[in-house]
């Protein structure tokens, strides 16, 4: 962990939005979605961030947004994972069949697909956004992300010594796969996880953002930008603090798979 | 002929852009309880061969020819088959210790995945099995050793743990390929007397492979030749050591006489006693 100041940079600007979530699951300030008289308040010591345009308390709503914010990126990357990961290990032990080609192309055509597109057409399926349709777009639209690095892992993996000799001791093709391969790309499927979950928040802010995401009634960061619109040249506040949580969340998550990254990969530690 | 454990027929193997053939028509007995010795130098496709009876050549290998493992080939047989057969009735032990065990799988778990794989003994007594087999090679804290990572091992442990893990399930027959390259000498005598004992306990027959005339007629019964994918010569061990008809095997005895070497000369090499530019086999 010496000289790796992405990780423990990263690490803390996650551990803040986690934190703000736990908090926010026993107490915030106020109630956040009650709408009270004193609209578009300047930061006080009454209301730490201000109030918004209904005159809902903005720390309050930031504390409980970033709930849904690692909620969407948990169960996105978690619908990613769980089917990118077997999906890209099928693919590089059938590596030489028609499977593994077919597996592959199909994600091809996964990945060309926006996340924004997959999440209108579900949103128009089930007749209206909503949390649940927002993190099957995103999880689904990094389905190939997670397909390909586990592919790329695995088709390593299955080149060692370790392979050749668990196969000769009797080792079924399935058996190599759940055994062996699966726990020697977990570090490199963390690290997907960690640059993935990053996407994950920025894709389910845009989408609140544009009404395709969570319902008014639960505070989202993205929601809370769109809500600020109106307002967006009389009191910046109002935008600045969902901005700042979501690029700190954003960052923060990219720099610990960075970090997470240099610490797995001992090429990438040579070269700095 | 029907006591053959293995029987190889014309094997080839070809690797789709080279021109010749890695191995080119190979034929080779082993009987039950025999000891067999394949000499070559690097590239002669002595591990092709070795791999080609475990059934794990890569895809793209073109294999003919016939292997006959009791009476039945081979050759095409199906995967699932093949892997009931491998670790059970035929195991092997590879070169490199260091790269050969799994890095993320305590050892303890991985010599007791083969027990596991072919039905070997009872959850129960698997961990007792598997200390039982790791004290057999030589393993002197076998506790520590089952429940140490591969990093935490060295070399000569290491090996000795795969020697276990191609033991345990008692195979008829053992391929080893290189076991003791990878080991320094001292490590290396004292692995392959352990290898020695394993085999007489278990009554199996081994191909063992190596570039090292010295440790091969050690072990073995019989030795076979190999150069550039073919046998040229095969026979006891005293026909070999004694009166070598290929000048290619003359040539492997006679640098492995270090005897008659001055202080400070040169040492010999294969080229002094036979030219390759000249060879016709």
């Amino acid at each position: 962990m010496r000289r790796n100041p992405a990780l423990l940079i990263g690490a803390a600007m996650v551990a803040l939005v986690v934190v703000f979530a736990l908090i926010s699951a026993v107490w915030t300030p106020y109630n956040p979605t009650e709408v009270t008289p004193g609209r578009l308040l300047p930061p006080s010591t009454a209301h730490l961030m201000g109030t918004d345009g209904f005159g809902q308390d903005i720390a309050s709503r930031v504390l409980v947004g970033a709930r849904s914010c690692l909620l969407v990126g948990v169960v996105a990357v978690g619908i990613g994972a769980l089917l990118g990961v077997p999906l890209g290990v099928t693919a590089a032990v059938n590596q030489h069949s028609w499977l593994g080609t077919v597996i592959m192309r199909a994600t091809d055509i996964v990945y060309a697909f926006p996340a924004l597109l997959l999440a209108i057409i579900l949103a128009a399926a089930r007749g209206s956004g909503s949390t649940v349709t927002a993190m099957t777009a995103i999880g689904i639209a990094s389905i190939p992300a997670f397909a390909r690095v586990s592919r790329g892992a695995a088709l390593q993996v299955l080149s060692q010594d370790y392979i050749i000799a668990a196969r000769s001791a009797g080792t079924t093709p399935g058996g190599i796969a759940w055994r062996h391969v699966l726990p020697n790309i977990t570090p490199v499927v963390l690290v997907q996880a960690s640059v993935s979950f990053g996407l994950a928040i920025l894709a389910e802010a845009a989408l609140s953002y544009l009404g395709l995401g969570t319902p008014p009634t639960t505070p989202t960061w993205g929601r809370m930008i769109y809500e600020s619109q109106p307002y967006l040249y009389t009191n910046l506040n109002l935008a600045l603090w969902p901005g700042l949580f979501i690029a700190i969340a954003v960052l923060g998550f990219n720099l610990l798979g960075d970090g997470l990254r240099e610490l797995v990969d001992p090429t990438l530690q040579d070269v700095r | 002929m029907t006591d053959d454990l293995l029987t190889i027929d014309d094997l080839s193997v070809r690797f789709p852009g080279n021109r010749h053939p890695a191995v080119d028509r190979i034929s080779l007995r082993i009987g039950r309880g025999e000891r067999v010795g394949l000499i070559g130098e690097s590239g002669s496709g002595k591990s092709v061969t070795a791999l080609a009876v475990m059934g794990l050549l890569a895809d793209n290998a073109k294999t003919t020819g016939s292997i006959r493992w009791q009476g039945d080939e081979l050759l095409g047989m199906h995967d699932a088959q093949y892997s009931r057969l491998r670790g059970e009735q035929i195991s092997m032990v590879f070169q490199e210790p260091m790269t050969a065990l799994d890095p993320t799988m305590r050892t303890g778990r991985q010599v007791a995945e083969v027990l596991r794989l072919h039905g070997g003994a009872p959850a129960g007594e698997a961990r007792s099995r598997v200390l039982q087999t790791l004290a057999k090679v030589g393993i002197g804290d076998p506790q520590r050793v089952a429940d140490s990572f591969p990093y935490q091992l060295s070399g000569g442990q290491r090996q000795r743990v795969l020697i276990a893990m191609a033991l345990i399930n008692t195979p008829d027959l053992l391929i080893c390929d290189e076991p003791t390259t990878a080991l320094d000498v001292t490590v290396q005598a004292r692995v392959l007397e352990l290898l020695q004992g394993g085999l007489d306990l278990a009554g199996s027959a081994l191909l063992f492979i190596s570039h090292d005339l010295a440790v091969v007629s050690q072990m073995v019964d019989r030795i076979a030749v190999i150069y550039e994918g073919r046998i040229v010569e095969s026979g006891t061990r005293s026909q070999i050591l004694n009166a070598p008809q290929h000048p290619y095997t003359a040539g492997l005895i006679a640098t492995a006489d270090l005897a008659n070497v001055p202080a400070g000369g040169r040492l010999p090499v294969l080229d002094d006693f036979w030219k390759r530019t000249d060879r016709g086999h």
